[in-house]
């Protein structure tokens, strides 16, 4: 917000050919702006043959005024006018000695926005190139994770339990009212057309099913992603742009091992085991949502009994499984990528958790599937 | 010399219970370089970020040219604010903008200067520290020597009448650091800007330094004040000797 501008301090006056500025008062960064405007105003509206500026009333000047000085002196001089100064304060000359004309080069590096064929090119590139680098990140993370298995001493335990607590205990609050929340609501719509065929027990079945086989799992992973992957990213993130990944890296400690095994590893740990708690809230919510309608506990459960096959809760965790695996690996994934910069610590972050939910889903298409043809 | 521009009445700092500095008094009088020093730990960036209204004294009072930064509010504050510029140690330049940008900010939002004037002024005082050309740089593209330089030039954006400095020669080659102390003394010389500077550099305190206060991490206090020249010639007290001898020791 501009301060209040004071009354002007530049008066031009216009005489045989002759625009004379005279400054009158302080020419500081409060009363240059104005004192711009009019300078180039009068140069545009009398085409001086020459022009005076006349600081012997100036008070003070500081870094706008010689600014205004150097832009009046090299436009008039690439217009070829002359150009006078009059009564200039000993360390205005000072300041100025520091601006010759000419003295200020050209940038050097232009930010034009591309055009839109360049732009189309560069996505296009860009999202191969990040095809190629999931592809090598997965090799990667697969080899380590291989050796991982095979020299189990060499696992940092210490830091994967502390992500086991920070990315499992500390979510199950959320879990747990998110699965109750989502059997309770998937209970009261279909309390509705069941009720017209007098099918309410069936409810039981429609919760068992879509909690146990899908919603479990999945709500699991998307709070998963929105809780951790995000947390993973900006981790390693602000750790890439602190440098902190390069010192591992010179200390010969690939990052792999130190930071994506950890997390990787936790995520395939508790993941399936939080998904038997949204399961179980989840049947909750429907049991709450029975009981309101008459049915006993009893009922409920004996309808479930008949509603779920065995292989269904293996399956079901199966897919959480992968899904830690996936959240995990894309947060960490990103983190690693980052670039340079505050900025570039919040950019991983939602790349992480949109890129983790777009996996999600998709692996749970290629698992309907799957699972369709196997008959599970 | 005429009305201090910065003065310091017992001033005592502290983290929670742990007090840092101890009753300090010390004034800064307008147009000169003041530095302050003292070994690593003593206190120096908690002195500094007192002073610059970050943080609010335990006891005592910090006046700018005869407010209390520490217990200004609303527009007060802001008049003070725009009296100094700050260079922090680490830098502290905004990473997603460009340095013209960086600099542009403080004009943007509190002048109405053109856009054409912004700019110009904005290169200039790239100009000024040596960085002409830069412009378009953002900050991760430039050197850390070079992004001090980028932040005194921000500091300056505003033509403070006060510039404070933490360590802004640390880690810059001794040709580049001696190019800033040659800034340092030029811009006080030709604007009247009063600098107060944090270093331990000791060829920077003799270039600079019309004055220098010392601190001491065990008394707390000021162990030491004046003319470097007159401190490294005449003290009597050890700590401020080995200071100022410990370049002919090494
Ligand atoms: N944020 C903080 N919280 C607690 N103690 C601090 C904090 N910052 C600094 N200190 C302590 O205050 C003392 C002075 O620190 P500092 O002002 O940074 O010293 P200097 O800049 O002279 O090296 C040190 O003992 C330091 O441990
Ligand atoms: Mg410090």
């Amino acid at each position: 917000m501009p301060s209040s501008s004071p009354s002007p301090v530049l008066h031009a006056g216009f005489a045989n050919g002759t625009l004379t500025f005279v400054v009158d008062g302080p020419l500081d960064s409060n009363s240059t702006g104005a004192a711009w405007r009019q300078a180039d105003r009068a140069l545009h509206q009398n085409r001086p043959d020459a022009v005076v500026f006349d600081a012997t009333r100036m008070t003070y000047a500081d870094g706008a005024g010689v600014a205004l000085y150097v832009h009046l002196r090299d436009r008039l001089f690439s217009d070829a006018i002359p150009f006078h100064a009059r009564g200039l304060a000993g360390n205005f000359r000072l300041l100025l000695d520091e601006f010759p004309p000419d003295a200020l080069e050209a940038p050097w590096r232009l930010r034009q926005p591309p055009s839109f064929f360049e732009s189309v090119g560069r996505s296009t590139f860009s999202v191969l190139k990040d095809a190629a680098a999931q592809l090598a990140f997965t090799g990667e993370l697969v080899v380590n994770l291989c050796r991982a298995m095979a020299h189990p001493r060499s696992v940092r335990w210490g830091d994967t339990w502390l992500v086991v607590e920070r990315a499992g205990v500390n979510a199950f609050p959320i879990v747990a009212l998110i699965g109750f929340l989502v059997g309770l609501i998937l209970a009261f719509q279909a309390a509705i057309p069941m009720k017209q065929f007098g099918a309410e027990l069936f409810i039981a079945d429609l919760v068992g099913m879509s909690v146990i086989r899908e919603l479990g799992p999945l709500m699991t992973a998307i709070i998963l992603a929105g809780r951790s992957g995000s947390a993973f990213a900006a981790e390693i993130g602000t750790m890439s742009v602190n440098e902190e990944i390069n010192a591992l890296t010179t200390l010969g400690l690939p990052s792999a091992r130190f930071l994506v095994v950890p997390k990787v590893l936790a995520s395939l740990l508790l993941t399936p085991l939080l998904t038997v708690f949204t399961n179980l809230f989840g049947l909750l919510g429907g049991l709450l949502v029975m009981a309101s309608l008459g049915f006993s506990p009893i009922a409920y459960l004996n309808e479930l009994k008949v509603a779920l096959h065995f292989g269904d809760i293996p399956s079901g965790l199966f897919k959480s499984l992968v899904f830690g695996l996936l959240v995990a690996g894309i947060g960490c994934l990103r983190g690693l990528q980052t670039g340079n910069g505050a900025a570039a610590v919040g950019e991983s972050t939602t790349r992480a958790v949109v890129g983790g939910i777009v996996l999600i889903v998709l692996a749970d298409g290629l698992f309907s599937i799957t699972y369709y043809y196997l008959g599970i | 010399m005429c009305e201090a521009i910065i003065r310091v009445d017992s001033l005592t700092a502290a983290y929670d219970r742990e007090v840092v500095i101890d009753d300090i008094s010390f004034v800064i009088n307008p147009g000169e370089v003041f530095v302050v020093l003292g070994g690593s730990g003593c206190g120096k960036s908690t002195l500094f970020k007192h002073l610059i209204g970050l943080y609010k004294p335990v006891a005592g009072t910090i006046l700018i040219e005869g407010d209390d930064i520490a217990r200004a509010e609303g527009d007060l504050r802001l008049r003070i604010l725009r009296k100094i510029g700050v260079a922090y140690q680490s830098g502290a330049l905004f990473g997603s903008m460009t340095l013209l940008q960086n600099i542009r900010l403080a004009m943007e939002e509190f002048t109405d200067l053109p856009d054409e004037a912004m700019t110009l002024l904005a290169r200039m005082k790239l100009k000024l520290v040596g960085l002409g050309g830069f412009e378009n740089y953002l900050p991760g593209e430039i050197s850390g020597g070079m992004q001090k330089r980028a932040a005194i030039a921000r500091a300056m954006a505003l033509d403070p009448k006060i510039l404070f400095l933490d360590e802004p020669s640390a880690g810059l080659d001794p040709v580049t650091s001696a190019d800033l102390d040659a800034l340092i003394k030029r811009l006080a010389r030709t604007l009247g800007v009063t600098f107060v500077v944090v270093t331990h550099e000791l060829p920077s305190i003799f270039a600079i330094a019309d004055r220098v206060i010392m601190l001491d991490k065990r008394v707390k206090k000021i162990v030491a004040a004046g003319k470097p020249a007159d401190l490294r010639d005449h003290s009597e007290d050890p700590r401020v000797r080995q200071f100022f001898n410990r370049e002919s020791s090494v």
